[in-house]
């Protein structure tokens, strides 16, 4: 049984649907990545699957049962966490009480999920008392992927983590994706650098208009000559 | 030296007053953090509070100080039931169409006031107060205790906004209302918890301002200016700054006097306000929920 | 009742309907059509007001005045002097979000009602400025009618006016940019307009209008006080009156200005039939609790009001539901 599964997704922003009819599916373990050229939908999709915009046609399965438009705050409780593209931290809480947040859901002591964030994140350590908000960007993305480990989740998705970032936090960000992933965590992710993305993916998908072009793993489609010409660049 | 002297005796009535707006301000300053509007019944929440918290010590014949606690839960449950009863069915829609329902609200409020407890003047039984003479600055006791009632009620707030969950999760929802949403903070509780917080620190405000003065059906609509000029120059949406802004207006209306009729002092906070609306929409002092 | 006090009460209901439609209006003008939030109708009411009877009355020891000027030329310096008000006032809040805007309205209504009450040599404070005339009542009596009823023409014909001129507004290009504005601020200001200009012109000539209004009503009630001008009255039933009637709809400002005044009015005379003895005395506040209430339901049931908004072509997403 798969992890996630979205089938023939339809749905919009309340006009014209931007979705018609993508799938993505998501084993454990796996880092899954999607990627296409701007207003494929990449981002809407994994709106619709995480219930943050209404699914008109299609079905999302998590682990087999069908969750689809269900809640956020459902979603974080059956073990999916969601980081957005931007404005992903809250900027006058501190390092520590982001990651209390992401644990807003679970009950008792939470102090053990901390220790593993900073683990993964030893630099939030470090900063813990400082305010996400004053924060450069790459240190608000590590805030941010670390608020969304916090629910332990099974299921990570992250909407072009490595926006806005420099070539070598890029790096260490892509690095810090195949950690989360080894430590059992399936990751869905959309990507704007999509060669590297793909380099460290298990499998991809190619959006484009709102529906699928080409599925496979990582390293063929990178090797897959018409997706390197319309998608990646040459 | 005469002048100095009113000056330094207006400012003690500054700080008093302003220790009234920013318990207000505060109130005001988190509902918009976090629901996005001007409420405009805030005053009448004060009202409101201030005439439970009288009823409270006439009927249980309690010492004064007692209106203050049974006033908070008044007005708290009674922002509460306001909330769950209009403010939540319109909250999907525009902000703006709750600006206009808790206008309405105001006057519904109010109405209800001057049903239950009439049209006239009432008072707390403050007794005779003795000023203590220092230099020669008239100290009346209860201004000293509106003072120390007002750090006890921000302190508090302080520790509950910095130091339990769900006021961590207030000032999360406030900072980024969709992340609070991704991330699984139930934003009805909170916004639950956001009512009975600013009622009851508008009914703290209500309570003070009734010990101060008197009670009158408008107490709170005539206050609900400097309150909003307060919330406005702390940079609303952001309650420390609400602090200061009290404080600021507070002063600005006493020392007026000087030269202004008294009656004025409204108009003196919303040309202040005005002031900073031009040069600085944002606010003036920085800081967040 | 005799059928004479009958016609004499129709008469004075219908008056004040056609004063607050008129005010209802220019409300219209500014939140209906182009979405700016001012809940200080009452302080643009009483500029008109106080300004059309400082021109027009007789020398008085109690205020300003003295000039006897006709009354149209009181009813311009109404228009022009909410106008003026609205531009001040138009100009410092023109690019601030509504609640900034709803705040400095009221501010300055009471800030205006404050100077009413104490400024005496200009209004005579709380006492209040009475003996304000009817200068047309020479006119309707050479006609055989009452000077009531003169005033009723007269104030019915200025609404004519009114409604005619905002309607007007409402279907011009003028009108659909503004809702182009109110729906989408970014796509209008995309589309080269400046928009800024748009707002502050509905908000003057919704300003002018409800001055226009004040002024109606100083002639027709003769006798003004700060009173008149508390939020409850000047501002809060026009704003009943725009929501329940349909917001961005003027007929809908018309029909909510007879149905609202309809209720507050005859919930007057309903308290002092039917209350009981012991609650007589909170007939005031309950029939504000009875306005207020409604004004809930109406906003969670039917938002849109009882005539919504129609949009003349080309407007996208205008209408609900």
């Amino acid at each position: 049984m798969k992890l996630l599964e979205a089938n023939g997704i339809y749905g919009g922003y309340g006009g014209a649907d931007i979705l018609k009819g993508a799938t993505v599916q998501v084993d454990q373990d796996e880092i899954v990545v999607i990627v296409g050229p701007n207003g494929a939908g990449k981002s809407t999709m994994m709106k619709a699957v995480f219930g943050l915009l209404h699914v008109r046609q299609g079905e999302v399965l998590y682990k087999g049962k069908p969750i689809t438009n269900g809640k956020p705050e459902q979603m974080v409780r059956l073990g999916v966490a969601y980081v957005p593209q931007e404005k992903n931290v809250f900027p006058s809480l501190t390092v520590e009480e982001n990651l209390e947040m992401g644990a807003f859901l679970i009950r008792g002591d939470i102090r053990p999920r901390k220790e593993k964030v900073y683990e993964v994140f030893p630099k939030l350590r470090e900063r813990r008392k400082q305010q996400a908000g004053l924060m450069s960007g790459g240190e608000r993305q590590m805030v941010a992927m670390g608020r969304a480990l916090m629910i332990d989740p099974q299921l990570l998705m992250l909407d072009e983590p490595t926006a806005g970032l420099s070539p070598r936090l890029i790096d260490e960000t892509f690095e810090r994706i195949i950690r989360i992933r080894d430590l059992g965590i399936g990751v869905l992710m959309v990507e704007q650098n999509a060669k590297q993305a793909l380099a460290i993916a298990d499998r991809g998908y190619v959006l484009a208009t709102g529906t699928n072009r080409y599925e496979d793993t990582g390293p063929n489609l990178l090797a897959n000559r018409e997706v390197a010409e319309m998608f990646l660049g040459g | 030296m005469d002048l100095l002297i009113d000056l330094i005796q207006l400012s003690v009535y500054g700080v008093v007053l302003g220790s009234v707006l920013a318990l207000g301000a505060i109130g005001v300053s988190m509902i918009f953090g976090i629901l996005r509007f001007a409420h405009f019944a805030h005053g009448d929440l004060m009202t409101i509070g201030a005439y439970v918290g009288l009823s409270f010590i006439m009927i249980t014949d309690a010492p004064i100080w007692w209106a203050l606690p049974a006033g908070m839960l008044g007005a708290a449950l009674t922002a509460l039931v306001v909330d769950q009863a209009v403010y939540k069915h319109i909250r999907r829609t525009q902000p703006v169409i709750l600006l206009i329902s808790s206008f309405g609200m105001a006057l519904v409020l109010r109405s209800i006031v001057q049903i239950v407890w009439g049209p006239s003047v009432q008072s707390y039984p403050t007794g005779i107060q003795r000023p203590w003479w220092v230099w020669e600055i008239a100290i009346v006791p209860t201004h000293i205790w509106i003072i120390l009632a007002t750090i006890v009620i921000v302190t508090a707030l302080h520790l509950f906004l910095t130091r339990t969950r769900i006021g961590k999760a207030m000032r999360a929802m406030s900072d980024n209302m969709d992340l609070a949403l991704v991330t699984g903070i139930p934003a009805e509780r909170v916004v639950m918890i956001t009512w009975l917080i600013g009622g009851a620190l508008a009914a703290g405000a209500g309570v003070l301002l009734g010990i101060d003065s008197r009670l009158t059906p408008t107490m709170g609509w005539n206050i609900l200016l400097p309150v909003f000029a307060a919330a406005i120059l702390g940079g609303i949406g952001r309650p420390y700054g609400a602090i200061a802004g009290g404080l600021v207006i507070g002063l600005a209306m006493e020392i007026s006097t000087l030269f202004l009729e008294p009656s004025y002092k409204p108009a003196v906070a919303f040309v202040i306000m005005v002031a900073v609306l031009i040069v600085r929409p944002q606010g003036i002092f920085k800081g967040a929920l | 009742m005799e059928l004479a006090g009958i016609a004499a009460y129709l008469v004075s209901f219908f008056t004040f309907v056609g004063i607050y439609a008129i005010l209802a209006l220019g409300l219209n003008m500014q939140w209906g059509f182009s979405g700016q939030f001012n809940i200080g109708v009452a302080g643009f009411f009483a500029v008109g007001a106080y300004t059309s009877a400082i021109l027009t009355t007789p020398e008085s020891p109690w205020h300003l005045g003295g000039y006897g000027m006709p009354f149209l030329v009181g009813i311009v310096g109404a228009v022009v002097a909410s106008a003026l008000l609205g531009l001040v006032i138009g100009w410092i809040t023109a690019r601030l979000r509504t609640d900034y805007l709803a705040i400095a309205t009221i501010g300055i209504a009471e800030t205006l009602r404050l100077i009413v009450a104490n400024e005496r040599w200009l209004t005579n404070g709380v006492r209040g400025m009475s003996g304000i005339e009817r200068p047309y009542a020479d006119f309707f009596a050479a006609l055989g009618l009452s000077s009531a009823m003169g005033s009723l023409i007269v104030v019915c014909a200025f609404l004519v006016l009114v409604y005619f001129l905002v309607e007007r507004a409402r279907q011009s290009p003028w009108g659909r940019v503004q809702r182009a504005i109110r729906e989408n601020e970014p796509a209008a200001e995309a589309s080269g307009k400046n928009i800024g200009r748009f707002r502050l012109e509905a908000f003057v000539v919704g300003s002018a209008i409800m001055g226009l209004g004040g002024a109606l009503y100083a002639h027709y009630f003769g006798f003004l006080s700060p009173e008149a001008f508390l939020p409850l009255y000047g501002t809060f039933l026009v704003w009943v009156m725009l929501i329940a009637g349909g917001s961005g709809n003027n007929k809908g400002a018309l029909l909510g200005a007879v149905i609202i005044w309809a209720i507050w009015s005859g919930s007057e005379f309903l308290m002092s039939t039917a209350l009981p003895e012991a609650l007589s005395g909170h007939a005031g506040p309950l029939r504000v609790l009875l306005i207020g209430v409604l004004l809930q339901v109406i906003l969670i049931k039917r938002p849109e009001g009882l005539l919504p908004e129609t949009t003349p072509k080309t407007v996208p997403f205008g209408k609900r539901d």
